[in-house]
């Protein structure tokens, strides 16, 4: 207890920052870009997650969807489900909220400098994959091959359709994209849940790493798929979700097993994963 | 520094002194309520009761209140937010080694990575005076979890050694405290009868755990699947009354509450317990422990393996609380661990 503590470095004390674009991205998600008030950056490595405050409503952890590389502001790509959010989604340009963080581990990315990636996100687990797709794609001569699979309920559920339709062009990755079910003729594309397109990609298991960001369900196949590819365990990687309240590893909401999504986590490898038994 | 003997008049004008002149912050003590016991600001000395079996809460919440303030603000174009911290002093006398030891857990979790003003700034300002319990309670376990006595983590520590109190300064803040006081250098006769007195209270524990406190982790390990988890958790109330009296119980809720005129308003942070059915739910609605067993399990993986592992104290220190509390008389991690480690 030598520490000298004052009343300013609270932990609950989140940085003013103002809300300077809204985009819908479908009927229940939205990304809101943010500049912080004092000017300073987030300084985030994809894969973290901060706490966005409304004041009078409270506080929630929500991914950050941009890269680091975009310098200035960042985006956080949320959906409507709990009070917090909700209520983001009636903000508008110029209203200002509170943030803290960045927290989190994020995604490996010395490890996985010079390595192929293999891409795999379910529905909105895209925003927090989207911050490192881009991160490597501003980075590209860091990495080796990449392919990215993407895969959501129905072409409606699509999200990010412009940065989708740039991937779908850009000559620096492999993308493929799926819907699970399509009942008119507005979408062309494949149809089928996302372990359909692992066929149609080709990859070195060896040199490889997988980044697995979905709901639960998806994890349980996708890793199937990536192990009876060949890929190790501790290439598999994945974000887990869950209640992160504090972010600093006090209030217990986020435990898995012994340990903190919000330290430890969110980003795990499947090798981690499969010795705990509470994590999908 | 050396330890001090103070006869028990002494001890009561101590702290009435203590009481008079705040030289250690507000004096908070040990009392009784009504059959039971319990701390709370002393008038005066005459309400001190040192020969109590256990308080119905924990000291902590001195330091981690039931509910706490930790931001105020102003709604408008752009919010003012201001942190709120309440670091006044406070002299607590009359902790138990079992509630110090709990304490100590506290400084590991909020002192360490990502230290806690709100909380440790309090822990920084305050003085424990602890005493030895004499008396323990029919389902504390202390003893057994090597927690009925302590040699850290307070200013003074009180061994009634008769028409006494041994005096064992454990700080310097202790030392110049009890220095005001009228005493007597101990003598090694005085430790003789300090640590006579402290042998035979470790005999009048009636619950044991039967095995050493560091066998547990392995035991939990060893028995993810364990029936006892789901034969125990089968009448749990779901009430959290367990998490809620217990000195090494470290999580919180936290809360925004706009005033009344909407101008502004407050966050706090509160107890919050990993037994309640919705304390591991999501937004979108999964709940990654939605079933009570899995809750049951969680809590004694707490008690005995994760807050070990991950601060280097145990998450029990035998105190019993929650065995009083629990309605369902499920509670006691001790009994669990036993019956875990008996139907190997």
């Amino acid at each position: 207890m030598v520490m000298q503590l004052s009343a300013k470095q609270s932990l609950h004390l989140p940085r003013i920052a103002e809300l300077i674009r809204v985009e819908k991205l479908s009927d229940r998600e939205k990304v809101f870009e943010f500049k912080f008030d004092d000017g300073k950056e987030l300084g985030q490595m994809p894969g973290q997650f901060v706490e966005i405050s409304i004041f009078g409503v409270g506080e929630a952890p929500i991914s950050v969807t941009s890269s680091p590389t975009h310098r200035g502001s960042f985006e956080l790509a949320v959906r409507a489900t709990g009070s917090l959010t909700n209520k983001l989604h009636t903000l508008e340009k110029g209203a200002k909220v509170g943030i803290r963080g960045p927290f989190g581990n994020g995604f490996p990315i010395q490890t996985l400098k010079g390595k192929d990636i293999l891409f795999v996100a379910g529905g909105i687990g895209l925003f927090p994959l989207r911050s490192l797709i881009n991160y490597v794609l501003d980075n590209r001569k860091d990495f080796g091959e990449v392919n990215t699979l993407f895969g959501c309920r129905s072409p409606q559920e699509r999200l990010f359709i412009g940065q989708l339709q740039e991937w779908n062009t850009c000559k620096d990755m492999c993308f493929l994209e799926t819907v699970d079910r399509c009942s008119d003729d507005s979408w062309t594309g494949n149809v089928g849940v996302i372990t359909t397109l692992f066929p149609k990609v080709s990859f070195d298991p060896a040199k490889t790493y997988a980044i697995v960001v979905g709901p639960p369900i998806m994890y349980r196949f996708v890793i199937a798929e990536c192990l009876k590819k060949g890929l190790a365990e501790d290439h598999i990687i994945m974000s887990l979700e869950r209640r992160m309240k504090c972010g600093v590893g006090k209030c217990g909401h986020c435990q898995i097993n012994g340990l903190y999504c919000c330290q430890e986590g969110p980003v795990f490898t499947y090798a981690q994963v499969k010795s705990l038994k509470e994590a999908v | 520094m050396q330890n001090r003997v103070i006869s028990k008049k002494d001890l009561a004008g101590f702290v009435d002194d203590l009481i008079k002149t705040k030289a250690a912050g507000e004096v908070i003590g040990i009392q009784a309520k009504d059959s039971k016991f319990n701390f709370g600001p002393l008038k005066n000395a005459a309400e001190l009761r040192l020969d109590y079996d256990i308080a119905l809460l924990p000291p902590k919440k001195y330091f981690f209140p039931q509910i706490e303030t930790v931001l105020k603000y102003e709604f408008g174009a752009t919010p003012k937010v201001e942190p709120v911290v309440n670091d006044k002093a406070m002299c607590l006398i009359g902790v138990h080694p079992f509630d110090i030891r709990g304490l100590l857990l506290f400084d590991a979790v909020y002192g360490g990575a990502n230290p806690d003003a709100n909380l440790m700034m309090k822990r920084q300002k305050s003085v424990i005076i602890g005493v030895d319990c004499l008396t323990p309670n029919p389902k504390a376990f202390a003893a057994s979890m090597g927690t009925a006595v302590t040699d850290e983590g307070f200013d003074l520590m009180l061994t009634d050694i008769g028409n006494d109190y041994f005096v064992t300064v454990g700080t310097n803040k202790g030392d110049s405290l009890i220095k005001k006081a009228k005493t007597k250098e101990a003598t090694a006769a005085d430790q003789e009868k300090r640590d006579k007195v402290r042998k035979d209270a470790l005999k009048k524990y009636q619950v044991t755990l039967k095995m050493k406190p560091d066998e547990i982790p392995a035991l939990l390990d060893a028995n993810w699947e364990s029936k006892v988890f789901n034969d125990k958790a089968a009448t749990c109330f779901s009430c959290g009354s367990c998490v809620m009296v217990c000195p090494t119980c470290v999580c919180f809720d936290v809360q925004d509450d706009p005033a009344l005129n909407l101008k502004g308003g407050e966050r706090y942070r509160r107890w919050d317990a990993c037994m309640l059915s919705e304390f591991a739910k999501v937004a979108s609605g999964e709940n990654f422990r939605e079933h009570k067993e899995q809750r049951f399990r969680h809590r004694m993986y707490r008690k005995g393996k994760y807050l070990l592992e991950r601060y280097k104290y145990l998450g029990c220190v035998g105190c019993g609380r929650c065995a009083i509390a629990c309605l369902a008389q499920i509670a006691s991690p001790a009994e669990t661990f036993n019956l875990i480690k008996e139907a190997k």
